[in-house]
């Protein structure tokens, strides 16, 4: 059985919606005009134990709101979800006590109290039992780099100091499954790698399942064998970080290197899915399906026509590769 | 059991040691609540020496009363955690749910907190002040007395921890009014009023009007400074202590009751419309 089975899941809110002015202001205030929003339009997925997915999707898409109801903090409109056999909304409190949690758009520690009090309030609120957290809580240190962090009360951390600790702060009741929404969001490059690195180890060595939303490309293609996107409420592709990429445009780019620009600029290729995307100085770019044109035929005719100093393939950035997508299903942020 | 409570404990634990850090509001507030003390005792002689008919209460029980009051004006459930406020505005009180905990009970234990975190660091002073302080400096007259016997001062104590709990059962329920109101500053403005005239901290109860007075012994608000105040000096005699906890407890009981009911629906509110 699946960890998490989620089943024609829909969410649609009602907002209240205010006529500009101070006429429509005043009008509000014994006739409000609601307007339904509906942020999930019923989605479907199953998440097996181990797996680590990356829910992507542009703003305002649905990301967050099923985040929110997986963990239980959200009733949906429709719609079932189990996860371990619970329904997260309806069995709150066991649920809760049983995932792990981490927002990085704002911190779920204890803004005034030092990290370590932190840590020892949330044994408490968790029950965890007292050899039990010891050994959490130092691995968990060990792994993060904590050490120096602890006395250090939260407010005065930078971001990626407050987002290790955060993710370690979500671990220490030992969850076997983990929420991240943006959990790298505003940081730095080492600092992302440090998360990055550690999610990843979370996830091959303790097994830990992690459903991980983001709006870096780098985070998906770091750590993701799987991944959903989300659009308008709706899941538009699910599967491999490849089959995203073909899915979108099967495309890739032959970069080749001539001695000199004389030399290049003689080169032309030809044939079905093939084309010719640009001639820098001494650099050709060349793009083409692999699926119709193989890569070594393509090569093959380079050949022939000159000796390249130097030659190889690049994929198509990830990152264009969504935005493509979105653009495909009219997805822009409502 | 102690299992049971454990989350609470640490909970109101964690949040008083943070509000203990704020030693300056602290000692601003000292000074202010000196001050409101001083002023309060005069007009309340001015109107004993005036008086020409017995009051129900002798000058020594008043100064006690207004004393015992400054010293214990945070306990007073008269405004709502700021912190509380920031966390509903910003919509980031419903991350509370993801805590494996009765949201009322870790509530609770945050604004209990809150309300005994003022008086601890104000009360003390203000009490040494006034009990220690005032007698060497030749005017004993204005001294808080010590308790009318070693039975009104448990009794005193008893119903403190019980006035705590009734207060915090009332911030709460401003607290939880604040996932509809949001901004709080109506509820605070209309606590003050309320707890300030009817827990006697204004104006003593005893000497309202006797017309009032049928109304003034059955509303709870009464249990947050008249009650205990009046146990300490033996205004309350002795043997009524007993009957005045239980109808402070019974008080309690009900808002908090009340309080669990529209919690329910502001959860329904907040799981529905997502904080």
């Amino acid at each position: 059985m699946p960890q998490i089975e989620v089943r024609g899941l829909a969410k649609t809110f009602r907002v209240a919606e205010r006529l500009p002015g101070l006429a429509g202001a005043f009008r509000g205030l014994f006739h409000r005009r609601m307007r339904d929003v509906h942020a999930l339009g019923g989605v479907d997925f199953d998440i097996e134990r181990g797996e680590l997915v990356g829910y992507i999707g542009p703003n305002g898409a649905g990301k967050s709101t099923t985040i929110k109801i997986l963990a239980g903090i959200l009733n949906p409109t429709a719609g079932t979800c189990r996860v371990d056999g619970l329904t997260p909304w309806r069995d709150r409190r066991r649920h809760v006590s049983r995932i792990g949690v981490v927002f990085g758009q704002r911190t779920q520690l204890w803004w005034d109290l030092p990290v370590i009090e932190s840590f020892e309030l949330l044994k408490d609120i968790y029950r965890v039992p007292a050899a039990v957290y010891r050994d959490n809580r130092d691995r968990l240190i060990a792994l993060m780099d904590l050490e120096p962090l602890l006395d250090v009360p939260v407010r005065q951390l930078s971001l990626g100091q407050r987002m290790r600790s955060d993710l370690a702060a979500a671990l220490l009741h030992g969850p076997r499954l983990l929420f991240l929404d943006e959990p790298t969001i505003g940081l730095d490059a080492v600092s992302k790698l440090a998360i990055r690195d550690f999610v990843r180890e979370l996830n091959r060595e303790a097994q830990v399942t992690v459903v991980l939303t983001t709006h870096d490309m780098d985070d998906i293609e770091a750590l993701c064998e799987r991944v959903m996107v989300i659009g308008n409420g709706r899941i538009l592709v699910d599967g491999s970080v490849d089959g995203l990429r073909r899915r979108v445009r099967n495309e890739r780019v032959l970069v080749v290197d001539y001695d000199s620009a004389d030399d290049a600029l003689g080169i032309e290729a030809e044939g079905e899915g093939v084309r010719l995307v640009e001639r820098d100085a001494s650099r050709v770019r060349i793009a083409f399906d692999p699926d119709r044109l193989p890569a070594a035929t393509l090569i093959g005719q380079l050949l022939a026509q000159g000796t390249p100093h130097d030659l190889f393939i690049e994929h198509p950035p990830i990152e264009q590769t969504v935005a493509e997508l979105y653009a495909e299903h009219d997805m822009r942020e409502r | 059991m102690s299992d049971a409570i454990r989350p609470f404990l640490a909970v109101v634990s964690a949040r008083y040691r943070t509000l203990l850090q704020y030693r300056a509001a602290a000692f601003a507030g000292f000074a202010t609540q000196l001050f409101w003390g001083a002023i309060r005792l005069m007009i309340l002689a001015a109107f004993f020496a005036a008086a020409t008919e017995p009051q129900p209460m002798n000058l020594t029980e008043v100064v006690a009363y207004v004393w015992l009051g400054q010293a214990l004006l945070g306990m007073l459930p008269w405004n709502v955690d700021a912190d509380f406020r920031e966390q509903v505005r910003d919509g980031t009180v419903a991350y509370d749910l993801l805590r494996p905990l009765d949201l009322y009970s870790y509530w609770f234990g945050r604004t209990l907190a809150f309300r005994v975190a003022a008086p601890t660091l104000r009360g003390v002073p203000m009490v040494l002040f006034s009990m220690v302080l005032l007698p060497i400096v030749g005017l004993g007259d204005w001294a808080l007395t010590p308790p009318a016997s070693a039975f009104a001062l448990a009794g005193f104590v008893a119903s403190l921890v019980v006035a705590a709990m009734l207060a915090t059962a009332v911030t709460l329920l401003a607290h939880i009014s604040l996932l509809w109101t949001i901004s709080g500053i109506g509820m605070d403005r209309i606590l003050t009023v309320l707890v300030t005239v009817f827990s006697g901290l204004i104006v003593p109860l005893p000497l309202f009007p006797d017309w009032l007075q049928p109304f003034l012994n059955w509303q709870p608000f009464r249990g947050l400074a008249d009650v205990p105040y009046r146990i300490y000096s033996g205004n309350i005699p002795a043997a009524e202590i007993g009957g005045e906890l239980l109808f402070v407890l019974v008080w309690t009981i009900a808002l908090v009751l009340l309080g669990r009911l529209i919690l329910l629906r502001g959860v329904r509110r907040m799981v529905v419309q997502g904080g």
